[in-house]
C-alpha cells in the first residue's frame, strides 16, 4: 500500500472548476457577453412581438379598410400611402406583422410537434417504424418542398388552414431528422441503457433522460426552421398561392404594390412602397438568424478557431 | 543490450523555463508553468504523467509547434543551436517532418485515407531531398522489414484502411524514421492498442530507435512501458516538473511520492477466497449481433460475495457477456441461471425484482450520468423506482449512500460537470447501490481513470463487498486490476472462454497458449523486461 | 464485382426507386382533389354531355392505378397530356399538348439556371475555400456577415432592391425579361443579367457557408495536423492532403445549392415575368391546370434527384475506402 493514499479523500479530488450558479444566473451571465448582433436580433423580434399584439391599438386604420384613391403618395394622412384599391399600407404593414409572423410561428410549432414527436419516437423504437417513417421522409425530402407545396396548393381549396398544415408536415420531415439524429447520440448513452436496464417505461426515458439532452440543438432549429417557413410562406403568398386577400400579408403585399417600382425614377418613395413589406420580413429572418448563431455558439462550446 | 548502456552524445534539445497556456472557458489557463528538458543525442527521454499533466503540449512544444488556441508565453527551445521560438513558421517547418518528426497516438486517423502508405512514408525525405524518390521507397521497405512488418515489400502499396491498427502504428514510425530525424517525438502510440499488438509494436519501435541512435521523447500515461523505452524518465503532473532520474533509479528508488502512486493499483492484492454456492450460472450460451456470431458456448458460475474477472482483449466477447447476463442482448441458446432460477433471455419478460438485483457500472461515468440531473436525482431515482422512497426518506438515503461512497451531502446538488473523474465513478457505483442488488457488473470501471484514483475505486469496491456481500463480475482488460481485486478468474478469447478457475491457478504455470501469450504480454516495471521477452519469444 | 461498381449501381437503383415513388406520390396527390373534375375545369354551365366526354378524355371511369400507368407510360415517353386551360363549358376544346407548353420554357428555365449556376459555383467555391483558409480574418468576418444577412432575404427582396437599383433608378438592365426564340445570345444574357444576379447572390450566400464549413472540418482531421507537423509547405497541404479527400463534401455542397437554384427560379421568374416553367406551374396551380403542375412537378422533382444522385456518386468514386477494398 502507497503511503500517500493516506492524505488522498475522494472528496477532495479537484472537479472541473466551474462555479455552481443557477440556470438563471448562468443565462444572465450569457447574455451579458452577447454580442452585439445578437442584442440587434432580440431588440428587433421584440418590437416585431409588440407589434403583432398590439396592431389594433397601434395602426391608424383598418386592416381591410378601403379609401378612395388608389396609389395615394406618402403622406401626414397615409404615412407610406395607399395599395393599389386604396388600403392604407402602413396599416397593413402593422397587421401584417400579426398575420404573417403569427401564421409561420403557429406552422413551426405544428412542425416541431410532428416532426419532432416522430422523430424521437423513431430513435427510441429503431425498428421497423423508424425503417418505415425514415423511408417516408427520404421521399417526402427528394422532392423540392416549395414544388410540392405548390402541387398541394393546387390541390386544397385555397386557405390558411391548408397553407399552415400543408407547410406544417412538409417541414415537419427535416424536423423528423434532425431529431431522430440528435436523439440517437443521446440514445446509445450509457445512462439510457442505465435507465432502460432499471426497467423504466420509454414514456419517462423519453421525458427525463433523451428530452433535455437534446433541447440545445432543437431550440436553434426552431429558430432555423421558423425563418424557413416565413420565407416559403411569403414566397407562396408573392406567388399569390398562399395567404389570400383581403388578409393582410407581407408576401402578398409586395406582389400588390409590385408595379410602383417602375416608377421610382420619379417619386422614389412610390418605388420603395413595395420593398417596406419585403424589408420587414427581410429584418425579422436576419434578427432571428443572429440569434440563432449566437445560441449556437454559446450552447455548442464549439468555436471555429480550436 | 545497447539501450541502457549507450553512450549519449552531446546536447541535442535544451528547453528553459517554458510557459504555456491554452484558451478555454473564455480565458488562458496556464497549460506549462515553467519546466525544462534537455535532451542528448541518441537519448531516449520518457515524459510522464497522468491525463491533464500537459505531457504531450510539451512534447509537441519540443518541436516548436503548439496546438491551434495554444500559445508558448515564455521560455527558450534550443534545437542543435537553433531557438525555435523565435524562428518563422516557414523555418520550423524546414526542421519538421527533415530533423524532427512525430509519432502520433492514433495512427488510424493521423494517416490520409486517399494515399498509398508508401508515399505517405516517404513524403518527408524526398521533399526535404534527403534521398531520390527511388532510394526513398527502398529504404522505406528497408524500415518495414526491420520494424517487423508482413510483407514488407509491398505492404506500402495498400491505403491506411487495408492494414491493422498494430502495423499502421509501425508504419508510421517508419514515416518518422524516413527521414533520419535527429529527434522523434512518440506521443503515446501503443496507448489505443491492445497489450499482445502493444509488445510487438514497442519492440519494433525500441529496436529502431537503438539502430539509428536517434533521440526520443517517449510520452506515455505507463510507467511499464516508458521502462522500456526510456534511458530517462521525467514525471510531470499539473503543468510541472516532479523529478528526473534515470529508468532504473526512477523505478527503484524514486523521491517523490506522488511517483510511487503512478504504480499504485500494481501494489494493491487482494486475498482470494474460494466461493461456496453460484449466485449466477451462465451455462452453455452462445450469442450473435445479427448473423455475426460473437459467443461461443460459454459457461462461467459465479460464486456469491466473491469477485469474477472476465479478462481478455478487445474483440474477446466479454462485455457481450455482460450484456446477456443483463439481458440488452438475448442469448440465443443456453441458459443463464440467477440464484438457480433461468433468467428470461430478454430484458422486457424480467420482472422489476430480477431486474432489481442485477446492477451494472460503465467504463465512461461521464456517459453513465444524465448531464442534466443532479447527484441527488440520480441517485434518488433507483430509491424511488424499485422502494418507493420518495422525499425526506430518499433525501436521508440518498445521504447515506453518499457517505458509504466517501463523499458527503454537499454533492447532493451538483451536477456530473461540476465532479472529478473518480467522483464521477463513484456516484455511478452508489446508483447502482442504491437499487440494493446482489450482483454488480462493472465492465471497465476503472480503466478510463488516472493510477490514483483506479486505487480509490477498487479500495472502495473492496469495501463495500466486505461489508454487503456483493458480488461482482469485473469485466477488464489490466491484468495488474485483475490480480488487485478477484477471487476467480475467467480469461476470454474470441468469443469463448479459454479458462476458470481461482487467480492462484490461473496466474501460475502450466498456462493454455493465449493465457501464456496475454500474460506474457503485460509490461513489468523492469527495463529489461521487454529484451527478455522478445528473447524468450525467439527461443521459445 | 468491384465495390465502387457495386455501390454506383446500388445507388443508381435506389435513385430510379426514388424516382418512381415520387411519381407516385405526384400522381396521388392529385386524386386527393375534392370535388367534380369537369365541373371545376368547364365551369356550372358545361352540360352533363360535355363533362362526361371530358372524364372519358381524362380516363377517369378507370381504375386509379391503370389510370397512373397510363399517366407514367405518357410521361416516360415525353407525353405529359392535354391541359386542362382553353376548354369552355360549350365543348370547345382550344387546349394544348402539356408537352408543348413545357418545351419552350424549360430550354429558358435552363439557360437562366446555368447562367446563374456558371457564375455562382466557382464564386461560391473559391470565396468558401478562401474564407475557411483566412479564418477570422476581416474578409472572413465580413463574407459571414453579408452570407448571413443575404440568405436571410426573401428572393424577391433581392429581387426587386436590384430592379430598384439597376432599372429603375439607373437604368442598366431592364427589368423584365422578356425573351423569345428570335432574341440572340448576347442580347439573352443581357436580358436576364438581372434575375441571374438575383439567384447568384443567394446561391452564393448559401454555397459560400456550407462550403467555407466542409472545408474547416476537413482541416480539423488529424492527418492534415500531421501533414503539417511533417513539414508540408501550406500549399502541399491543400492540394495533396485535403483536396483529394475534398470532392465527395465539394460535390454535396454543389449539388444541394444547384437542387436549391430548381426552387429559388419559381419566385425569380415571377418577379422577372420571365417564361420559364416555374412561372409556368405558378399559373397552373392558380388555375388548377392539374396536368401542367403535374408535369412541371415531375421536371423539378427529377432534376433534383438528379443532382443529389449525381453528388451521391462523386462521393462514392472519390471515396478511397471504396475504390481500394480490403
Amino acid at each position: 500500500m502507497t503511503d500517500n493514499s493516506e492524505n488522498y479523500t475522494a472528496a477532495g479530488e479537484v472537479g472541473s472548476h466551474r462555479t455552481r450558479r443557477t440556470r438563471y444566473q448562468r443565462a444572465m451571465i450569457g447574455l451579458g457577453k452577447a454580442p452585439i448582433t445578437a442584442w440587434f436580433g432580440m431588440i428587433i423580434v421584440a418590437i416585431y412581438i409588440f407589434v403583432a399584439i398590439f396592431a389594433p391599438f397601434i395602426a391608424p386604420y383598418g386592416e381591410a379598410e378601403v379609401f378612395p384613391t388608389p396609389y395615394e403618395p406618402w403622406s401626414a394622412e397615409f404615412i407610406f400611402g395607399t395599395d393599389q384599391i386604396g388600403r392604407d399600407v402602413f396599416s397593413r404593414l402593422i397587421y401584417g406583422a400579426r398575420n404573417t409572423v403569427g401564421i409561420a410561428l403557429f406552422t413551426t410549432i405544428l412542425a416541431f410537434l410532428i416532426g419532432g414527436g416522430l422523430g424521437l419516437v423513431a430513435a427510441i423504437s429503431r425498428s421497423w417504424l423508424d425503417h418505415l417513417l425514415s423511408r417516408a421522409v427520404d421521399v417526402l425530402m427528394s422532392i423540392p418542398s416549395l414544388i410540392f407545396a405548390l402541387v398541394l396548393l393546387s390541390i386544397f381549396p385555397p386557405s390558411i388552414i391548408s397553407l399552415i398544415i400543408i407547410i406544417a408536415v412538409l417541414d415537419s420531415t427535416r424536423v423528423f431528422r434532425l431529431t431522430r439524429s440528435v436523439a440517437l447520440n443521446v440514445v446509445v448513452m450509457d445512462y439510457v441503457e442505465t435507465a432502460y436496464l432499471r426497467g423504466e417505461r420509454l414514456g419517462w426515458i423519453m421525458r427525463r433522460e433523451i428530452l433535455p439532452n437534446i433541447m440545445p440543438p432543437l431550440v436553434a432549429e426552431f429558430g432555423l426552421r421558423f425563418c424557413f417557413v416565413f420565407l416559403t410562406i411569403a414566397a407562396l403568398s408573392f406567388l399569390g398561392v398562399g395567404i389570400q386577400p383581403p388578409t393582410a400579408d407581407w408576401g402578398s403585399m409586395v406582389r400588390e404594390n409590385a408595379s410602383l417600382i417602375q416608377f421610382a425614377a420619379y417619386d422614389i418613395k412610390a418605388g420603395l412602397t413595395p420593398l417596406l413589406p419585403a424589408a420587414a420580413i427581410a429584418l425579422l429572418t436576419v434578427a432571428v438568424n443572429f440569434i440563432v448563431d449566437w445560441f449556437i455558439h454559446q450552447t455548442s462550446g464549439l468555436r471555429d478557431d480550436h | 543490450m545497447t539501450t541502457k548502456s549507450k553512450k549519449h552524445g552531446n546536447v541535442l534539445l535544451k528547453m528553459r523555463d517554458i510557459w504555456i497556456e491554452g484558451f478555454a472557458d473564455e480565458k488562458w489557463n496556464r497549460i506549462i508553468r515553467g519546466m525544462d528538458l534537455t535532451l542528448h543525442r541518441g537519448e531516449v527521454l520518457g515524459l510522464i504523467g497522468e491525463s491533464g499533466a500537459g505531457k504531450s503540449t510539451l512534447g509537441l512544444a519540443a518541436m516548436g509547434f503548439t496546438q491551434p488556441g495554444c500559445r508558448i508565453t515564455q521560455g527558450s527551445i534550443d534545437f542543435d543551436g537553433i531557438e525555435l521560438t523565435e524562428i518563422s513558421e516557414g523555418m520550423l517547418r524546414s526542421l519538421w517532418g527533415t530533423r524532427m518528426t512525430y509519432v502520433a497516438q492514433s495512427a488510424a486517423v493521423s494517416f490520409n485515407p486517399a494515399h498509398r502508405l508508401i508515399d505517405q512514408t516517404t513524403r518527408s525525405a524526398i521533399r526535404a531531398r534527403v534521398m531520390g524518390e527511388k532510394q526513398a521507397k527502398d529504404d522505406a521497405r528497408e524500415l518495414y522489414s526491420t520494424l517487423q512488418l508482413p510483407d514488407p515489400d509491398n505492404i506500402g502499396d495498400r491505403y491506411p484502411h487495408q492494414v491493422s491498427g498494430g502495423q499502421l502504428q509501425r508504419c508510421m514510425t517508419a514515416m518518422a524514421m524516413s527521414p533520419r530525424p535527429d529527434l522523434i517525438i512518440f506521443d503515446e502510440p501503443t496507448t489505443a492498442l491492445d497489450v499482445t499488438t502493444q509488445v510487438e509494436v514497442l519492440a519494433a519501435m525500441r529496436k529502431i530507435v537503438d539502430e539509428f541512435n536517434t533521440a526520443a521523447i517517449y510520452i506515455t500515461h505507463d510507467l511499464a512501458v516508458v521502462a522500456q523505452m526510456a534511458d530517462n524518465i521525467k514525471v510531470m503532473r499539473y503543468g510541472r516538473e516532479i523529478e528526473e532520474s534515470a529508468t532504473r533509479k526512477m523505478l527503484s528508488h524514486p523521491e517523490m511520492e506522488y511517483t510511487k502512486s503512478l504504480w499504485s493499483v500494481r501494489s494493491l492484492s487482494k486475498e482470494e477466497e474460494k466461493g461456496k454456492d453460484a449466485i449466477l450460472d451462465i451455462c452453455g450460451v452462445d450469442a450473435a449481433y445479427g448473423a455475426n456470431k460473437v459467443l461461443h458456448d460459454i459457461n462461467i458460475s459465479v460464486p456469491r460475495g466473491k469477485t469474477v474477472s472476465l479478462v481478455g482483449e478487445s474483440g474477446s466477447g466479454k462485455s457481450t457477456t455482460a450484456r446477456v447476463v443483463t439481458g440488452l442482448l438475448p442469448l440465443t441458446s443456453g441458459e443463464v441461471l440467477f440464484e438457480g432460477e433461468a433468467l428470461p433471455p430478454k430484458l422486457s419478460d424480467r420482472s422489476k425484482e430480477q431486474k432489481r438485483r442485477i446492477q451494472k457500472i460503465y467504463q465512461m461515468a461521464d456517459t453513465a450520468m444524465n448531464p442534466r440531473q443532479t447527484v441527488g436525482e440520480i441517485i434518488g431515482r433507483p430509491l424511488e423506482f424499485y422502494l418507493g422512497h420518495t422525499g425526506r426518506k430518499q433525501e436521508a438515503r440518498v445521504i447515506e449512500y453518499l457517505e458509504m461512497i466517501e463523499l458527503d451531502e454537499s454533492f447532493f446538488d451538483r451536477l456530473p460537470s461540476e465532479l472529478s473523474g473518480g467522483q464521477k465513478q463513484r456516484i455511478c457505483i452508489a446508483r447502482a447501490l442504491a437499487a440494493n442488488p446482489d450482483l454488480i457488473i462493472c465492465d471497465e470501471v476503472t480503466s478510463a481513470l488516472d493510477q490514483i484514483v483506479q486505487e480509490g475505486i477498487l479500495k472502495l469496491l473492496m469495501r463495500l463487498q466486505r461489508e454487503l456481500g456483493i458480488t461482482y463480475i469485473f469485466i477488464t482488460h489490466d491484468i495488474s486490476t485483475v490480480r488487485a481485486i478477484s477471487d476467480e478468474v475467467v480469461v476470454m478469447f474470441e468469443g469463448q472462454v479459454v479458462e476458470q478457475g481461482l487467480k492462484s491457478e490461473i496466474f501460475s504455470p502450466p498456462h493454455p497458449d493465449y493465457t501464456q501469450l496475454l500474460l506474457s504480454s503485460v509490461p513489468e516495471m523492469d527495463p529489461d523486461w521487454l529484451d527478455n521477452h522478445m528473447a524468450s519469444r525467439r527461443s521459445g | 464485382m468491384h465495390p465502387v461498381v457495386k455501390t454506383v449501381l446500388h445507388r443508381l437503383a435506389l435513385g430510379v426507386v426514388t424516382l418512381f415513388v415520387v411519381s407516385v406520390v405526384i400522381f396521388t396527390a392529385v386524386q386527393l382533389l375534392p370535388g367534380d373534375f369537369g365541373e371545376a375545369v368547364l365551369g356550372q354551365a358545361a352540360t352533363e354531355e360535355t363533362k362526361a366526354a371530358f372524364r372519358r378524355e381524362l380516363g377517369l371511369d378507370k381504375p386509379a392505378v391503370l389510370r397512373y400507368f397510363d399517366w407514367l407510360g405518357g410521361v416516360l415517353t415525353g407525353d405529359f397530356g392535354t391541359s386542362f386551360s382553353g376548354r369552355a363549358a360549350s365543348g370547345v376544346d382550344r387546349s394544348r399538348e402539356v408537352a408543348d407548353l413545357i418545351a419552350p420554357r424549360l430550354w429558358n428555365t435552363l439557360f437562366l439556371a446555368c447562367y446563374a449556376a456558371v457564375i455562382a459555383v466557382p464564386l461560391a467555391l473559391i470565396m468558401g475555400i478562401t474564407t475557411a483558409l483566412w479564418r477570422n480574418s476581416i474578409y472572413d468576418g465580413v463574407a459571414n456577415a453579408s452570407a448571413l444577412t443575404t440568405i436571410s432575404f426573401p428572393e424577391f427582396f433581392v429581387a426587386y432592391i436590384l430592379i430598384l437599383l439597376l432599372a429603375s433608378l439607373n437604368p442598366v438592365f431592364p427589368s423584365l425579361a422578356n425573351v423569345d426564340s428570335s432574341i440572340s445570345f448576347w442580347d439573352r444574357v443581357y436580358t436576364l443579367a438581372l434575375p441571374a444576379l438575383t439567384l447568384t447572390l443567394v446561391i452564393v450566400a448559401h454555397m459560400m457557408r456550407m462550403t467555407r464549413a466542409a472545408i474547416i472540418n476537413l482541416l480539423a482531421s488529424p492527418y492534415i495536423q500531421m501533414a503539417r507537423l511533417s513539414g508540408a509547405p501550406p500549399r502541399e497541404v491543400i492540394l495533396k492532403h485535403a483536396l483529394p479527400n475534398a470532392w465527395a463534401p465539394i460535390a454535396t455542397v454543389i449539388a444541394f445549392n444547384l437542387a436549391y437554384l430548381v426552387v429559388g427560379v419559381v419566385v425569380v421568374e415571377v418577379v422577372f415575368v420571365y417564361p420559364g416553367v416555374g412561372q409556368l406551374m405558378v399559373d397552373a396551380v392558380t388555375s388548377r391546370d392539374i396536368p401542367v403542375v403535374q408535369a412541371c412537378a415531375m421536371i423539378f422533382a427529377a432534376t433534383y434527384i438528379m443532382l443529389n444522385l449525381i453528388a451521391d456518386i462523386i462521393g462514392i468514386v472519390t471515396n478511397p475506402r471504396l475504390l481500394h477494398p480490403r
